[in-house]
């Protein structure tokens, strides 16, 4: 049988099995191999909450979804054209995520009569039997059991043989979209180097999944995706998390400050924390406290001394640490919070993805406590947001949050990275002893933008005390004077408020600067809106997109663009968030599509949206 | 001559300390001696004056950095602890001190304050325990004694209360010290021990409130009484108290026992030496806290009741950043690239 290679442009593949399979090193090492073969992609890592749910029940799922095609690539694509399932739990909880007539690899070893009773499914109602994916077309192999043949020899236990089954899988996967092999192998030589019985074992795995492709005669094609027209430059792959990291890294050497990460484990902001740990020979201290408060109180003892402070949480944790935020208002100190988002409330559900913070970042504190905030709009994007963020903190001496959610920080795309050498300066605003001063150091002296100076410890003349009371103008003494106390509430406001003049205006992603629709986004929906707008495009429909990556200030020409269109609409995984918020301070009666569902938009919500405002 | 210059010391005196802000306790209140003996004894540490940071959290306590003329930080409910913490690991050259209180430190702060003592950092603790809560006018304290009246137990207090330095040593404290306000030679002595241990120094000091709490401490400040209640311990020295030192503590087996001195019974070389560096003996003497109504009751201990030094975290910290230092150049260049890159022309 000859097999035939057809070209894509793009596909969406979906991974699924139970989450002890290796369902998320299957997706991330097919990431790494489609990156190196300059692909654009999007990823979108859909796992369980649990570490290890009862193997083979539905609540054990884990999911891993890759877009990737030969043009750009914005987000993890919506339905998928391929579905790999490793049991019929997987199956069942993903088979309303494939296309009509997909492809369907399954295990078949995974829908035996236990995994059928684990997965709810009646032992006499096998779907790979039953009829019920006729739509489909059904590849089905027993790959635990030529998984535990092909590779018998090395003497493995049952339980390290079958944890090779997901190399199996690559392979197989590998060899149907022309993967190459390297990276893989790379990587598993890597991460075994302890143990080269299984690093090999699972090397031959990887090796005869890739042959049983080519002569078990199940396939009748094979595929390959060109490599995408990008803009020219140094690539790599990197997660929202890892960006964010790099960034913080990165500013703290551009600004020549000490980086203190203050945390507490939390999903899904821990990984930040992994990846700082790693680099401590950039001088990186990184604490992982006792409970989110001492994580971002330590933070502020680092800052009042000089270092960057950075702490990090999701929602529950940035709760807690809202008190802690209000001294850093009242200290005039630089510190980024980070706020990966989770669909809350409560502890809600952690690995889902929600936008559901922003409100809580604009007003989650007693007291007039207005700090600025700045979101990220996609995984490579956190490298730029954050260092920005760090920008602000530091030379207008104030917290800032900012805003990341689980899509971002788990999902990965090629990022264009920068040289070190052409990233911003950052200018700390250090204090200085005037030797020709007659009076003792104001610490609440402000520059033209209002911006106090930074006045390290171990500085002679320096010496002050700040804190938590209200301070009087310039002097920093305790005051509770009214008059005074009016004054200086509206300082720190203004202070805010005056970012705004160093931001660049916001610009359109897509479409006209007036006309009858803009889409505002904020934070992760970036690509979905704006791969929605292309294909809105292509059926003639013209529609303009803007994304805001500050949400306080906003940019200061946001006023006039949302009187430049007909009708505004504010599409956010939360209830309508930002909506408030531009209603309230633009009076623009702007619409809201909202989902709040632990998931993001698909592309076709967006534009059905779109469709139906313009009819 | 430029030698002799460089090596003038950086004076100061404790007038030198002396703020410009009004001193705001109630007249009488304990704090006063406190801030007197703190900068009566802080020139003599050899410290710059710049290098001292004071940390505070909220409390009547807490206002003390306003009234030193060195850093200082005036925090939130609890939370010095922790700031403190993140200045000495990121400063660790920086002479850190933490003003707290009882309700602060044990109560709104109790997490952070076991934590400090179990990663002992080299900060001094300065805990002002009045049993009560004065700023906020007179409610019960996490240390205020069973059946104790307050505005918020006006049938008496059912809370059972902490026992500070037993908590600490549960939280294997390096350097556990009592004092009292109303003994200002031998708080100059404790202060000055406190600072000069390398570690977390936790030196807890009874303080009057004479609003809401008058007389919490009588029993071992007042002249009457001091002498029977208050044990003073010295490394070294033999436990004896009462009035003539007439009485004694002697460790049968490991039981210790009240022992009277002038009877022939018992004589000096009777008594339980005391050794601050042994931790089992240490920990029972901080268990000496019975309440002084109670007949055969032991005497409150006061000094250093414990000091055995141990690796400090900010300096395993920066340890472990030179090592990593060293094995790898920082290039950031280096880990914006990663391990696989591609290029697109």
């Amino acid at each position: 049988m000859t097999i035939e290679t057809k070209r894509l442009n793009d596909v969406v593949i979906r991974f699924a099995g139970d989450s002890g399979d290796g369902i998320q090193l299957i997706g991330t090492e097919f990431t790494n191999a489609t990156a190196l073969l300059q692909n654009d992609l999007g990823t979108f890592p859909d796992f369980p909450a649990e570490i290890r749910a009862p193997a083979g029940t539905l609540a054990g799922v884990s999911g891993y979804q890759i877009h990737f095609g030969s043009h750009e690539i914005h987000t993890p694509g919506d339905d998928c054209d391929t579905l790999v399932v490793m049991n019929a739990a997987g199956l069942k909880k993903n088979v309303e995520f494939l296309k009509k007539g997909g492809i369907i690899i399954a295990n078949e070893d995974g829908f035996d009569n236990k995994n059928l009773r684990l997965a709810n499914i009646d032992e006499n109602d096998n779907p790979l039997k039953n009829g019920s994916l006729d739509g489909f077309s059904v590849f089905t192999a027993p790959i635990t059991k030529l998984t535990r043949e092909g590779i018998k020899d090395f003497g493995l236990g049952t339980k390290e043989t079958d944890r090779s089954r997901n190399m199996f899988v690559l392979g197989l996967i590998s060899w149907l979209y022309n993967r190459p092999l390297e990276s893989s192998i790379d990587f598993i030589n890597k991460k075994f180097s302890k143990d080269r019985t299984i690093a090999e074992a699972n090397i031959k795995a990887l090796h005869i999944g890739y042959s049983f492709g080519e002569t078990a005669e199940m396939f009748a094609e094979r595929y390959e995706i060109l490599a995408a027209p990008m803009k020219p430059g140094h690539y790599r792959g990197i997660t929202g998390n890892q960006a964010a990291s790099l960034g913080l890294v990165a500013a703290s050497q551009k600004a020549g400050l000490q980086l203190f990460y203050g945390t507490y484990p939390i999903t899904p902001a821990s990984d930040i924390l992994h990846e700082l740990a790693r680099h401590k020979n950039f001088g990186v201290i990184t604490f992982q406290a006792e409970d989110e408060i001492a994580a971002i109180s330590s933070t502020i003892g680092a800052s009042y001394g000089g270092s960057l402070g950075v702490t990090a949480s999701s929602g529950p944790g940035i709760d807690l640490k809202s008190e802690a935020m209000g001294l850093a208002i009242m200290l005039e100190l630089p510190l980024v919070v980070i706020n990966v988002q989770r669909a809350g409330p409560s502890t809600g559900m952690p690995t889902k993805t929600e936008q559901s913070d922003l409100l809580l970042a604009y007003f989650g504190r007693h007291g007039e406590a207005p700090m600025p905030i700045v979101a990220a709009n996609s995984p490579a994007d956190c490298f730029d947001t954050i260092y920005e963020a760090c920008k602000i903190a530091v030379e207008f001496m104030t917290p800032i949050f900012f805003l990341s959610d689980a899509y971002l920080a788990n999902g990965a795309e090629p990022w264009r990275f920068p040289e070190a050498k052409d990233l911003d300066s950052i200018t700390p605003q250090y204090a200085k002893v005037d030797g020709t001063a007659t009076q003792k150091y104001q610490p609440y002296l402000r520059d033209n933008r209002l911006v106090r100076q930074w006045a390290l410890p171990g500085i002679k003349g320096l010496e002050n005390r700040i804190g938590g009371l209200e301070k009087e103008d310039i002097t920093g003494n305790i005051s509770y004077d009214s008059k005074n106390h009016e004054k200086m509430v509206r300082i720190r406001a203004q202070k805010v408020e005056n970012i705004a003049q160093s931001l660049p205006d916001l610009s359109f992603d897509a479409g006209a600067e007036s006309g009858k629709l803009l889409i505002l986004g904020w934070g992760s929906t970036y690509g979905t809106i704006k791969t929605a707008c292309q294909e809105l495009k292509k059926e003639g429909i013209e529609v303009s997109h803007a994304h805001l990556r500050w949400l306080n200030p906003f940019p200061k020409n946001l006023a006039k663009i949302l009187s430049s269109f007909d009708k505004v609409l504010i599409p956010e995984n939360n209830t309508g968030q930002l909506q408030l918020l531009i209603k309230g301070k633009y009076m623009v009666d702007a619409v809201g599509l909202n989902k709040i569902q632990g998931q993001p938009f698909t592309v076709s919500e967006i534009s059905n949206k779109v469709k139906e405002l313009l009819a | 001559m430029t030698e002799v210059l460089q090596h003038i010391p950086e004076v100061f005196t404790a007038k030198d300390l002396v703020t410009d802000q009004e001193v705001r306790w109630c007249p009488g209140c304990g704090d006063y001696s406190i801030l007197k003996q703190v900068q009566t004894v802080m020139p003599n540490l050899g410290y710059k004056k710049e290098e001292i940071v004071f940390v505070s959290g909220i409390g009547c306590s807490s206002r003390f950095p306003y009234y030193m003329d060195t850093f200082g930080m005036h925090s939130i409910h609890g939370r010095a602890t922790a700031i403190a913490t993140g200045l000495k690991t990121s400063r660790p050259e920086l002479n850190v001190w933490i003003v707290t209180g009882d309700g602060d430190a044990l109560s709104i702060g109790g997490n952070h304050f076991i934590h400090l003592l179990r990663r002992n950092l080299d900060v001094n603790l300065l805990l002002f325990n009045n049993q009560i809560y004065g700023l906020t006018k007179g409610q019960y304290s996490p240390t205020s004694v069973e059946g104790q009246v307050t505005k918020s137990t006006p049938f008496g207090s059912l809370d059972h209360p902490f026992n500070p330095l037993a908590l600490a040593m549960g939280a294997d404290a390096s350097f556990v010290a009592r004092s009292m306000d109303r003994d200002p030679k031998h708080l100059q002595q404790m202060i000055e021990r406190t600072a000069k241990f390398k570690g977390t120094s936790l030196l807890e000091i009874y303080q009057n409130c004479n609003v809401f709490n008058d007389g919490a401490f009588f029993t071992y400040t007042d002249k009457e009484t001091k002498a029977g209640e208050a044990l003073f311990v010295e490394n070294g020295k033999p436990l004896i108290y009462g009035e003539g030192n007439n009485k004694g503590i002697r460790l049968n087996n490991t039981t210790p026992e009240i022992v009277d001195l002038t009877t022939g019974e018992f004589s000096t070389t009777d008594l339980w030496v005391h050794d601050e560096k042994d931790y089992l003996k240490s920990t029972l003497l901080t268990r000496f806290f019975d309440s002084p109504d109670l007949e055969n009751h032991f005497p409150r201990p006061f000094g250093v009741l414990y000091a055995k030094e141990r690796p400090c975290y900010e300096d395993a910290v920066h340890a472990q950043i030179a090592y990593a230092k060293e094995g790898k150049e920082a290039d950031l260049d280096s880990i914006i690239r990663g391990r696989q890159t591609w290029v697109v022309k």
